[in-house]
């Protein structure tokens, strides 16, 4: 049985297409987008927030998007458990609907910082990350100009001790350091996972590193987990 | 007929690295003065309300809902009447 991928398109998404080529046509699931004026998700098995510059980005980034029509049955979903996605700016977007905790500001570099990054797995059991080890570096593509996660101490503390960070961007070594940090994210954070661990935010691209031919295959394993993870259930 | 000002501004808590680099820039023109700059964002609105009082419930209400991110911003609101010409 086929796992069927919802992924919504804003105006200003440009990963749409990213995202459902990977999971149509690199992991032969089933894919359809759902624009964003829908007011239904349908019978979607898991919703992929993609990255890009919806609403180009004004007022703040996924500030606008949080309030189209598909957003009320996202947050829905979401709460009733089914497992959601947000990729760059659908992590910023998963922000502002408060699926997730914390904010991203803008890179403290100020720039827009497009480059591969090196991600270490701190969560290697959620339906996301599962075919990763803890531990496992994977490189990534990052695109962003607006990934420098934020959120108060306690909150911090919170996603760490509750398992919640799934990656952290670090150096070869495996270590989090400064120079390893792409835009000054607190504590490193890449990529966050709500309570329910059914919601993952993260800056960097997986789905622009999936095939042997673009490069880069690290990706592949996030969407291996959710794949094995969904036909288990 | 009131009109909000509005600045939102990152939380003093948190580096404003633009208002950083900017500052720098003023002290390298010798605005030996200047202490520190934070930037933000000023919006306006125009607001059909009956008094001052629920003009600014009015604005308070859509910083909290969309203006602002209270996770890493600040908001001030300033309330002024407009007159008919």
């Amino acid at each position: 049985m086929s796992i069927r991928f919802g992924v919504i398109v804003f105006p200003g998404s440009n990963c749409d297409h990213d995202a459902y080529h990977v999971t149509k046509h690199v992991f032969g699931q089933d894919a359809r987008f759902i624009w964003h004026k829908e007011s239904d998700l349908g019978d979607v098995d898991f919703v992929i927030i993609p990255g890009g510059f919806s609403y180009g980005d004004y007022l703040r980034s996924g500030a606008i998007a949080r309030f189209s029509p598909i957003m009320k049955d996202v947050v829905r979903f979401a709460n009733a458990g089914g497992a959601v996605l947000g990729i760059c700016n659908g992590f910023q977007i998963l922000c502002e609907s408060g699926l997730l905790p914390g904010a991203l500001m803008r890179n403290e570099s100020l720039r827009f910082t497009c480059k591969d990054v090196l991600l270490r797995t701190e969560n290697s059991s959620s339906l996301f990350t599962n075919d990763l080890a803890l531990g496992e570096i994977i490189r990534v593509p990052i695109a962003h100009g607006e990934g420098n996660f934020f959120a108060s101490e306690p909150v911090l503390d919170r996603l760490e001790g509750e398992g919640q960070v799934a990656f952290k961007y670090c150096d070869a070594a495996g270590a989090i350091t400064a120079a390893s940090n792409p835009n000054g994210a607190s504590r490193g954070i890449a990529g966050i996972l709500n309570e329910g661990g059914n919601v993952l935010g993260m800056m960097p691209h997986p789905e622009r590193a999936s095939e042997a031919i673009l490069g880069r295959t690290d990706g592949a394993k996030i969407f291996s987990s959710i794949v094995k993870s969904l036909v288990e259930a | 007929m009131f009109k909000a000002n509005i600045t939102i501004t990152l939380r003093t808590s948190i580096l404003d690295p633009q208002g950083k680099a900017t500052g720098h820039a003023l002290g390298e023109l010798g605005y030996k003065a200047v202490q520190s700059v934070r930037i933000g964002k000023y919006v306006e609105l125009e607001i059909d309300a009956p008094t001052h009082a629920e003009a600014a419930l009015v604005a308070k209400s859509a910083c909290q809902d969309l203006l602002a991110n209270s996770v890493m911003e600040d908001y001030h609101v300033e309330i002024q009447e407009l007159v008919a010409n």
